[in-house]
């Protein structure tokens, strides 16, 4: 399994990931010989083997719907790095 | 006060704070002295939070003397900087979260604080958590006590490290493949994985969801369970926290091993490791034998050697899902020269994040790609059943299985860093564990001697079911109790 630029630099935009050029071909080569090694698993027989999502056995877990005090609206803001009016701010996304 | 006391146990210095021979505040500052001494040497620290502490040590004397009953009440404490402290910055060791001062605090933190904890400072580890070595920081590496130019064992770097070295009587840690276990063994301190929902992960940063769990470095099995009756339990605001009893620990743990039935698995004893943690790991089975456990070393999990593959599909497939929020916007370092909104938020991660968490992310993201999902993702959660269900198996002939924790000792500093395959290796003992979420115990079980004449502790994994760390903390206890290991202190 070999990864090409293209294809990293088409992973690392999917994960709205800045990539430099160098980083391109690092990541190519060790990201080649990591996904090589999984292969192995393809040895493996998982024909009717159910997937493991993770170990517990707890499903669809519920609380009661009880109103409780919530995070200060001062406090959700506290670690913004732009705000304004009481609002996180971001760059426009539409273009003018 | 000489250094003596900062070597004894928790449950130890819990004894002379109550028989009025030291107070809290004295522990605390002779604790703050330590860390002035030598953390300058280790770099275990990433924040240190000394008029917290100070705070907490006042309050924990006055505790104390009404009468308080909980040994962790007024013991100085480093807490791994992947868990949120209100008002005490916490950076999970990446440059993306080095400005955040959370705004509340891990369910841990309240429990710990209601039982008079006090917080000496938040320690230095491998970024989010994702490494084996503890070099992953962008704070820095942290250094092995015992050897300063080895590492610690990652990614709970720094909290082994204080532990072993004097300048935290214990830690918390988080264990997603290893990072609690392994930094144990590698500094000579015992670490603690409880069971995959036995401790509430609220307020614990995210890495990968289905493994991730808070655990304890400690300097005795005594104190691990100590800490873990104050952390355990179940808390709603985290949806797979178990709603499951909580044994008092100490009432079972001195019962000892005889008859219990422990198994060793033939497949964690791999080609490669090394001939001192073999040969240490074997003579703490046959002390436990000696000690009237009935050892069976016909005891095979023959898909133990898939577990690396199945953890490293897993674990980055969650953390690219759960490292999106580090956007720029909300909380953190924020890019702000990119000229769009998506290019500061490309910039925000690509200057934010070091090289092991994008590589991770990077893997996860294609993992879970259109295409790819059901080759990677779903065949690993595949063979993570059939992991689950060997170790199934195997624990209805046994109480517990021995094995041991890392392949090798504490290795040098970038000896592993520029090859990542090989240091995914490091965590083969410890991986399983966590894919089946079973509880596992690492205890000193001797030394090894390096090829450069460095003295460097190994360690024995305890695992035992889903839920029966009382079964565990009794056999550890039991080892620990037959040997010295325990008492070993690095010179430094």
């Amino acid at each position: 399994m070999s990864l090409t630029p293209d294809e990293i630099r088409h992973i690392a935009r999917l994960a709205r990931l800045g990539i430099s050029e160098e980083d391109v071909l690092r990541f190519s080569g060790q990201l080649s010989s990591i996904l090589d090694y999984f292969e192995e698993l393809k040895q493996v027989d998982t024909d009717d083997v159910p997937p493991t999502a993770y170990a517990l056995d707890l499903h669809n877990v519920l609380r009661a719907d009880e109103t409780a005090p919530c995070t200060d609206h001062a406090d959700v803001l506290a670690n913004a790095p732009l705000q304004e009016n009481g609002y996180f701010r971001v760059r426009a996304i539409l273009e003018e | 006060m000489t250094n003596d006391v900062l070597r004894l146990t928790m449950r130890e210095a819990a004894g002379l704070l109550r028989e009025g021979k030291v107070s809290s505040v004295e522990l605390t500052q002779a604790t703050f002295d330590r860390i002035r001494a030598v953390d300058e040497r280790l770099n275990a620290f990433i924040t240190e939070s000394e008029q917290v502490a100070l705070a907490q040590a006042a309050r924990a004397d006055q505790m104390i003397a009404e009468g308080h009953e909980n040994p962790l009440t007024g013991i100085p404490a480093a807490i791994k900087d992947a868990i949120v402290t209100k008002g005490v910055r916490t950076t999970a060791g990446s440059r993306i979260l080095e400005p955040f001062v959370p705004v509340y605090d891990a369910n841990v933190i309240t429990l710990l604080d209601e039982a008079g904890f006090v917080m000496v400072g938040k320690t230095n580890m491998d970024e989010f958590a994702m490494g084996s070595s503890g070099e992953n920081s962008a704070f820095g590496p942290t250094r092995n006590p015992w050897a300063l130019d080895r590492v610690p064992g990652g990614s709970s770097a720094g909290s082994a490290a204080a532990v072993a070295s004097g300048m935290a009587y214990w830690a918390l840690g988080s264990d997603t493949g290893g990072s609690v276990r392994q930094p144990g063994a590698l500094s000579g301190v015992v670490g603690l994985k409880p069971t995959y929902g036995r401790v509430s992960r609220y307020g614990l940063i995210a890495f990968g969801s289905s493994l991730d769990q808070i655990g304890t470095l400690t300097r005795s099995v005594r104190d691990a369970a100590t800490v873990l009756q104050t952390i355990a339990g179940h808390d709603q605001r985290d949806s797979t926290s178990a709603p499951v009893e909580v044994p008092d620990y100490s009432a079972t743990i001195g019962e000892g091993v005889k008859g219990l039935r422990v198994g060793v698995p033939r497949e964690y004893f791999i080609e490669g490791m090394d001939g001192d943690v073999r040969e240490a790991v074997e003579k703490a089975i046959a002390q436990l034998e000696g000690l009237g456990a009935e050892i069976d070393t016909d005891v095979s999990l023959p898909s133990t050697g898939h577990a690396l593959s199945v953890y490293y599909i897993i674990a980055p497939s969650e953390a690219s899902a759960n490292l999106a929020r580090y956007d720029g916007v909300k909380y953190g370092f924020s890019y702000d020269e990119g000229g769009s909104m998506w290019a500061d938020m490309e910039g925000t991660r690509q200057y934010g994040f070091g090289e092991e968490v994008k590589r991770r992310i990077m893997i996860g993201t294609y993992a879970l790609s259109a295409g790819y999902y059901d080759a990677y993702y779903i065949k690993a959660q595949k063979v993570r059943t059939l992991i689950r269900r060997e170790f199934d198996a195997a624990f209805e002939k046994h109480d517990v299985l021995l094995t041991p924790v890392s392949p090798t000792p504490a290795f040098k500093i970038g000896e592993k860093i520029n090859d990542p395959l090989q240091m995914y290796l490091t965590d083969v003992c410890t991986i399983p564990v966590n894919i089946a979420g079973l509880p596992g115990i690492s205890v000193p079980c001797g030394f090894a001697t390096a090829d450069d004449g460095a003295r460097l502790p190994i360690g024995l994994q305890i695992i035992a079911k889903s839920f029966d760390e009382a079964t565990m903390f009794r056999v550890a206890h039991a080892y620990e109790q037959s040997t010295t290991w325990h008492e070993e202190f690095p010179p430094l």
